[in-house]
């Protein structure tokens, strides 16, 4: 058997398709330039020839496509957020995920698992009652659960009282759920590339040319280009590009990490969130505990990883699973994250005419990524902000209306 | 784990300290606009490169400037905010009848 599968594999008669080709010049114009291949700048590219028929589209990428935090998160998908914003948001996310192999023809291996944001104070359960109470009046399944339910939800889960900061109840989001991160990337981007966009790897923006305040052009490692519009998607970048442009952004750049274990058997089949011991915690298909923690206490462009991260989530990851203290870390790394101060993204216009922003995802915005490129390039087709992202524009800081969502969304994921 | 050198306290672990933003001019309490004071809570510089912010040793709650490269993490220099901030600042009084 495999003295076969390797003959096969080495025969020329089978070579793998390619899912998209990047192309090699770039056209003297465009009407649309996507700066940044991450989930959202190819989730954008993929509506924008879908569903409005603009095709003549380029997204320009510094790296390799999803070679920034698309490819860097713990791939965490739910809508049980705190604000009816947010929640409203996150949930039109969740439907167009439930849907994406089939819509992508291309499997995100999306797997609902369920969702518990433990609570070890008062103060927790009460944000915990709080959440389910939002969420139920907007229709999301979503409810505070107790100890004896919880050992039903997850068994494995150290309920003792005799810990340093016993578990006293969760919330409990059945629609929770993991999916492929790289195939979500992949998917948009065979999709915007069947339909005619041209992606971009490898080619970085260096400025813009912007006169009369509205956008003319892009100038990139490779040469200029004109446009009509141009969107930035460049999460960790984001007040980089933006300077380039010559705006401000509510931005600052924090590391997030993250590890995997090597892989065990399955015995979690639920993900499981601690925001008082910032710890997160899901099993992959293949095995591994896909584990992260809090940010990093201070701005740093990097993607590092430091000791004192792994102790700190290790000692709490100890306490809600004792049983796991010979099992090994595989790999580590880090993401840049673009935190806003109310933990809520910034999405729309911009002082520039006809250069729209998508950024402040920091460490929530992969399960953002369908209704994001959905709603941005809806925003770019029409000329009109949609009533669902409007809460999120950058303007909301100069009229003091922040959309507050720290205590759903800082490592809860 | 990282040390940072507190012109107090010398060389400390890294987490024995709160970083407090960018070192950036306040808009005059008195006669700011809202537009000034947006601009001065949440826009952010954010740069990549040398930046000049407040950090704080939190078991003594000493204040101070660090210099600090957020490309390469290197703690270029720290020192009092005295040398920065020697001079009183005098708030002028808003006429209150523009108001
Ligand atoms: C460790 C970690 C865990 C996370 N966990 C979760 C989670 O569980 N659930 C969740 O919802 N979110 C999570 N996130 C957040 C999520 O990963 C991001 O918000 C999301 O991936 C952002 O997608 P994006 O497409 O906007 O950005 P990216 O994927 O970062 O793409 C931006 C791209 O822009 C490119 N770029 C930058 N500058 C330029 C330039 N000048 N010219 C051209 N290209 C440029 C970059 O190379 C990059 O590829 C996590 C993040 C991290 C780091």
């Amino acid at each position: 058997m495999p003295l076969g599968l390797l003959k096969y594999g080495l025969k020329k008669a089978h070579p793998s398709k390619r899912h998209f080709n990047t192309c090699s010049d770039l056209k003297p114009s465009y009407d649309v330039v996507i700066v940044g291949g991450g989930g959202h700048g190819l989730a954008t590219a993929y509506y924008l020839a879908k569903e409005w028929g603009i095709t003549n589209v380029a997204v320009l990428e510094k790296s390799y496509l999803a070679s920034g935090n698309t490819a860097r998160n713990t791939a965490i998908v739910r809508s049980n957020y705190l604000t009816p914003e947010g929640v409203r948001f996150y949930d039109e996310s969740v439907k167009l995920f439930q849907g994406l192999s089939n819509e992508l023809n291309y499997n995100i291996l999306y797997s609902e698992r369920g969702h518990l944001t433990l609570a070890h104070t008062d103060a927790a359960i009460r944000t915990s009652r709080w959440r389910a109470e939002v969420n139920k009046h907007l229709d999301i399944n979503s409810k505070v659960v107790y100890p004896d339910e919880l050992e039903k939800l997850c068994p494995h889960l150290n309920l003792s009282q005799d810990t340093r900061y016993p578990i006293m109840g969760a919330l409990y989001h059945p629609p929770g759920a993991i999916a492929r991160h790289d195939a979500v990337a992949w998917g948009y981007a065979k999709g915007a590339f069947e339909r005619g966009v041209e992606l971009h790897t490898h080619t970085e923006v260096t400025g813009f040319d912007i006169q009369n305040g509205k956008i003319e052009g892009v100038k990139t490692n490779r040469g200029n280009i004109n446009c009509g519009t141009v969107i930035q998607a460049v999460a960790g970048a984001s007040s980089e590009v933006s300077k380039l442009a010559g705006f401000k952004l509510p931005i600052k750049s924090i590391p997030l990490q993250a590890c995997v274990s090597e892989p065990v058997k399955p015995f979690l089949n639920i993900i499981v969130v601690s925001g008082s011991l910032h710890v997160y915690v899901s099993q992959s298909s293949r095995g591994e505990l896909v584990m992260g923690s809090t940010s990093d206490p201070y701005p740093l462009y990097s993607t590092r990883s430091t000791l004192d991260f792994k102790e700190e989530l290790m000692t709490h990851l100890l306490e809600l699973f004792p049983f796991l203290g010979k099992v090994k870390i595989l790999r580590q790394w880090a993401g840049t994250t673009d935190m806003t101060p109310d933990f809520s993204p910034v999405m729309g216009l911009t002082p520039v005419q006809n250069y729209y922003i998508d950024a402040g995802w920091g460490t929530w915005g992969f399960k953002a990524t369908p209704v994001c490129g959905k709603r941005m390039a809806e925003t770019i087709a029409t000329g009109k902000v949609p009533e669902l992202i409007k809460p999120f524009e950058l303007e909301r800081f100069y009229r003091f209306e922040q959309v507050g969502e720290r205590g759903a969304a800082s490592v809860g994921h | 784990m990282k040390l940072m050198p507190c012109p107090v306290n010398g060389l400390r672990n890294i987490s024995e300290f709160i970083c407090g933003g960018e070192v950036e001019e306040m808009p005059n309490p008195d006669t700011g606009s809202d537009h000034e004071w947006a601009e001065y809570l949440f826009m952010e510089n954010n740069a990549k490169g040398i930046v000049r912010e407040w950090w704080m040793h939190a078991p003594t709650s000493y204040w101070f400037i660090a210099e600090r490269n957020t490309a390469t993490e290197e703690i270029v220099a720290t020192y009092p905010s005295t040398e920065l901030f020697n001079q009183r600042v005098e708030f002028t009084q808003a006429n209150t009848s523009d108001v």
